[in-house]
C-alpha cells in the first residue's frame, strides 16, 4: 500500500522538506483572483479555491523567456555570437497544482519534446525539475469539461504526487518515483480513508455536466471539419482578442524577437496567439488566415483535430474550462465543439 | 543536449548581386567552427534560419549543394526587417545559421526516374541545389533524364545563369530558359514558365517534377501537366509560411495538421490536396 495520510496543520514537516530542495508555490486568493504565489508554511496555503485564474504553464513556459544572450558589439572578438545562458538554479514544487493542469504539462510534453534527440531545452530543463503535487478536485468549476477529454478531477497524468482533500486530511498517493522520498516517512492510510477519497472521486465526477462529443471531428476527414458550414456562425462574435490563448494551458504557440540594451543583446520568446493577424502573415503581405473566421477555427482546428492527428490521440484541450470563463464574449468551447461534431 | 535554436557562428565570407535591381543578393557563409561545418549535413530542398543577433531570423532555402564543400549559399530577397539588414551586411562579418531543418527532395523514392525541374523566380535556390547535386558523378547514374524549365521576369533578373551555362554545355541536361515578355538580344524562349512547360511537354513515364515558384506559376502550371498525364504523386512541391522556431514547436506554420518547417517544406500535390489551403 503506498497511500500516505497526512493532517494538514502537521503539513509544515513535509513543506519544510521540500522548501530544502524547492522553491514552493500554490494557489492562493488574491481578491477575487487566485493566484500562483510563494508559500512557506502550511497556514499560507489555501483549501477553498476552485483553480487559478492564470495556468501555471509560465512556470515551465514563461510569457517572456530568455533564449539566447550576446554581446552586441561587432568590434568584440565574441561579439554577436549567441550564446545559451546559465538556466535558473533553484528548482520549484508546485503545490496543489490541479490534474488539469498537470495533464496539460504531459500533453505539452509531446509537442516540446516531440524530437527526443533536440528537445526545446527551456521546456525540458525546468519541466525535469520542478516537482508537481497535485490536489484533486471535490468541487468542480461549472466551466469544467475534464471528464471529456482524457481527464479527470482525480486524474494524475503528469503528477508526481495525488493528493486527495478528505477535510482535515490529506490522503497521498505517490505517482513518480522522485514523490516517494519526500513521502515516505508519513503514516500509512488507513483502508477507510483510501474508500473515502474514492467516493470523493466520483462524486465530482457526478458534478461534471459539461460534455462535448468530439466522434464525429476525430472520424471525419481533415478537409471536412474545415469546411463545416457552422465555423461561419460560431466565429461571428470572437473579437480575436486571443485572451483564451493566453489562459489556456495547452495553448503553447510563441514569436521570438531580439532586443538590445548598450552592449548587452539577449534573444526572449514571447507567447503568441493564433488569433493575430500578424502570425501568419508572410514578409509580401500574403496571409494565410487573413480573415477572423480562419484564426477562430485554427484554433479549435488544433487543439481537437490536428493534435490529436500528430500525437496519437492526444487533444490539445484539457477541460479546464478557462477559455469560457474569460473570453469577453462568451464563446463557449464546448458549443462550439459540440457544434462541430454535428455534421 | 543539443540547443536545437542556438545558431552555428558563421562569417559572410562573400556577397554577390544576384539580379539587375539588386532586390536579391548571394550569401557564402563560412562556418566559424569546422565541427559545425561537419554537422551541418544536409540535402538539398532542405532550409536554415538565417541568424542576425540583434535583428532576428529569416527561413531561407539553401542553394549550394553539400558536393560543393563546407561554404553554405543562400540566395535572400529584400523582403523586410531580416532580409534588408542582410543586404546590408559584408563580407568579414560575424552572423548564424540555424538548420538544417525541413525535409530534402525525396531523393531515394525518385532513384531511377527522369527529373522535371520547373522554377519561376527566386524560388529557384534550393532548385540549384538539386541541379548541381543531382548533377555530380555520385548521384548522375542514379537518375534518368534531367529537364530543366526556369523562367524569370527579364534576363536581368535570372539568377545563377552562370553556371545553368554550365550544366546546359555538359550536354547531360535538357535546359529551358524563358523570360515573360520579348527583349531585344534575347534569344532563349518568352513566356510564362506554365506556357513553357506546355510547350515542352515532358512526358510523365517514369518521371518527377520538382516544382518551386510563385503561387500563380504553381496554379497554372498544373493543368498543363495534368493534361498530359501527370498525377499527384509525380508532383512535388516546396512550401512557403511564416516560420518562427523551424522545428515544429512555435504553432505558426501549419497546413492543416502539418507543419511546413518540420514536415515539410517539400509535399507531394497529393498530400496538398487533402490539406487547407492555409499557404
Ligand atoms: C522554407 C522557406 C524557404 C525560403 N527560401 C527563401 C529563399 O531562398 N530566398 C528568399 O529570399 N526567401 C526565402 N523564403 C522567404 C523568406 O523566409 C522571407 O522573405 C523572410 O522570412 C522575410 O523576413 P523579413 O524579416 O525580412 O521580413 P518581415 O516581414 O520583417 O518578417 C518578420 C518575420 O516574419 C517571418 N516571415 C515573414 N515572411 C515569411 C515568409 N514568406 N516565410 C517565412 N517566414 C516569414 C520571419 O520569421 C521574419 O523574420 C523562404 C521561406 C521559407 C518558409
Ligand atoms: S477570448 Fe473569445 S473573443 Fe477573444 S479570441 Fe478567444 S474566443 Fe475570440
Ligand atoms: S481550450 Fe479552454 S477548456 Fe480546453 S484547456 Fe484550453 S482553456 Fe482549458
Ligand atoms: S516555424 Fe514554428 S512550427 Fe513551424
Amino acid at each position: 500500500m503506498l497511500e500516505k495520510i497526512v493532517f494538514k496543520d502537521k503539513l509544515d514537516g513535509l513543506l519544510d522538506k521540500l522548501g530544502r530542495e524547492y522553491g514552493l508555490f500554490a494557489p492562493v486568493k488574491d481578491g477575487i483572483h487566485t493566484v500562483w504565489t510563494a508559500v512557506f508554511k502550511a497556514g499560507d496555503l489555501d483549501w477553498n479555491f476552485t483553480n487559478t485564474d492564470l495556468s501555471p504553464k509560465g512556470f515551465l513556459f514563461p510569457q517572456t523567456e530568455c533564449m539566447l544572450v550576446f554581446e552586441n558589439d561587432p568590434g568584440s572578438t565574441e561579439g554577436m555570437i549567441l550564446k545559451q545562458p546559465e538556466p535558473e538554479d533553484r528548482p520549484k514544487a508546485l503545490f496543489n497544482i490541479r490534474p488539469c493542469d498537470a495533464k496539460a504539462f504531459a500533453v505539452l510534453d509531446l509537442v516540446f519534446e516531440q524530437d527526443p534527440e533536440k528537445p526545446d531545452v527551456y521546456w525540458k530543463e525546468k519541466r525535469g525539475k520542478t516537482l508537481l503535487l497535485g490536489l484533486a478536485c471535490n468541487n468542480p468549476c461549472p466551466a469544467c469539461f475534464c471528464t471529456s477529454v482524457n481527464c479527470g478531477p482525480h486524474h494524475t497524468d503528469g503528477l508526481d504526487i495525488l493528493m486527495q482533500d478528505l477535510g482535515d486530511r490529506l490522503l497521498l498517493t505517490p505517482v513518480s518515483p522522485r514523490a516517494e522520498g519526500f513521502i515516505s516517512d508519513l503514516d500509512h492510510a488507513s483502508e477507510k480513508d483510501i474508500k473515502l477519497a474514492s467516493e470523493l472521486e466520483q462524486k465530482a465526477v457526478g458534478m461534471i455536466k459539461g460534455r462535448v462529443n468530439m466522434e464525429n471531428i476525430q472520424a471525419g476527414s481533415i478537409i471536412d471539419v474545415f469546411e463545416h458550414s457552422a465555423w461561419e456562425r460560431l466565429h461571428e462574435s470572437c473579437i480575436n482578442c486571443g485572451t483564451c490563448t493566453f489562459y489556456c494551458p495547452t495553448c503553447h504557440c510563441f514569436d521570438i524577437q531580439d532586443e538590445t540594451s548598450g552592449v548587452y543583446g539577449r534573444r526572449v520568446r514571447n507567447w503568441d496567439t493564433c488569433m493575430s493577424p500578424l502570425f501568419t502573415l508572410h514578409a509580401s503581405g500574403h496571409n494565410p488566415r487573413g480573415g477572423k473566421l480562419a484564426r477562430f477555427r485554427q484554433r479549435f482546428m488544433h487543439k481537437f483535430k490536428y493534435m490529436p492527428f500528430r500525437l496519437k490521440g492526444a487533444l490539445g484541450c484539457v477541460g479546464c474550462g478557462r477559455c469560457t470563463q474569460k473570453c469577453p464574449v462568451n464563446i463557449d468551447v464546448r458549443h462550439v465543439v459540440n457544434k462541430i461534431n454535428n455534421n | 543536449m543539443i540547443n536545437p535554436y542556438l545558431p552555428y557562428p558563421v562569417r559572410i565570407r562573400d556577397v554577390r548581386v544576384a539580379t539587375e535591381d539588386k532586390s536579391l543578393r548571394t550569401f557564402e557563409l563560412e562556418f566559424i567552427n569546422s565541427e559545425d561545418a561537419r554537422a551541418f549535413d544536409y540535402l538539398p530542398g532542405q532550409f536554415a534560419e538565417l541568424s542576425i543577433a540583434g535583428c532576428g531570423e529569416a527561413p531561407i532555402g539553401i542553394a549550394s549543394s553539400p558536393t560543393e564543400g563546407d561554404n553554405l549559399l543562400f540566395t535572400v530577397f529584400r523582403a523586410g526587417k531580416v532580409t534588408s539588414r542582410l543586404h546590408n551586411m559584408n563580407p568579414g562579418d560575424i552572423m548564424g545559421v540555424r538548420g538544417p531543418l525541413g525535409n530534402p527532395y525525396p531523393f531515394d523514392k525518385i532513384r531511377g526516374k527522369n527529373v522535371v525541374i520547373i522554377a519561376g523566380g527566386y524560388a529557384v535556390t534550393t532548385l540549384r541545389s538539386t541541379m548541381i547535386w543531382l548533377l555530380h558523378p555520385d548521384n548522375r547514374d542514379n537518375f534518368g533524364d534531367i529537364t530543366f524549365i526556369y523562367g524569370a521576369r527579364t534576363p536581368g533578373m535570372l539568377l545563377y545563369m552562370q553556371v545553368i551555362q554550365e550544366w546546359e554545355k555538359s550536354g547531360q541536361v535538357e535546359v529551358y530558359i524563358t523570360i515573360d515578355r520579348e527583349v531585344p538580344g534575347w534569344d532563349r524562349h518568352v513566356g510564362f514558365v506554365p506556357q513553357i512547360v506546355e510547350k515542352v511537354s515532358p512526358s510523365p513515364d517514369n518521371s518527377v517534377a520538382l516544382i518551386c515558384g510563385p503561387p500563380v506559376m504553381i496554379r497554372f502550371t498544373q493543368p498543363g501537366l495534368d493534361k498530359i498525364g501527370w498525377k499527384g504523386d509525380q508532383i512535388i512541391l516546396s512550401m512557403e509560411n511564416r516560420m518562427k522556431c523551424g522545428i515544429g514547436i512555435c504553432g505558426r506554420c501549419n497546413v492543416g495538421p502539418y507543419y511546413v518547417c518540420k514536415d515539410g517544406p517539400v509535399f507531394t500535390k497529393v498530400q496538398l490536396d487533402m490539406l487547407p489551403k492555409e499557404y
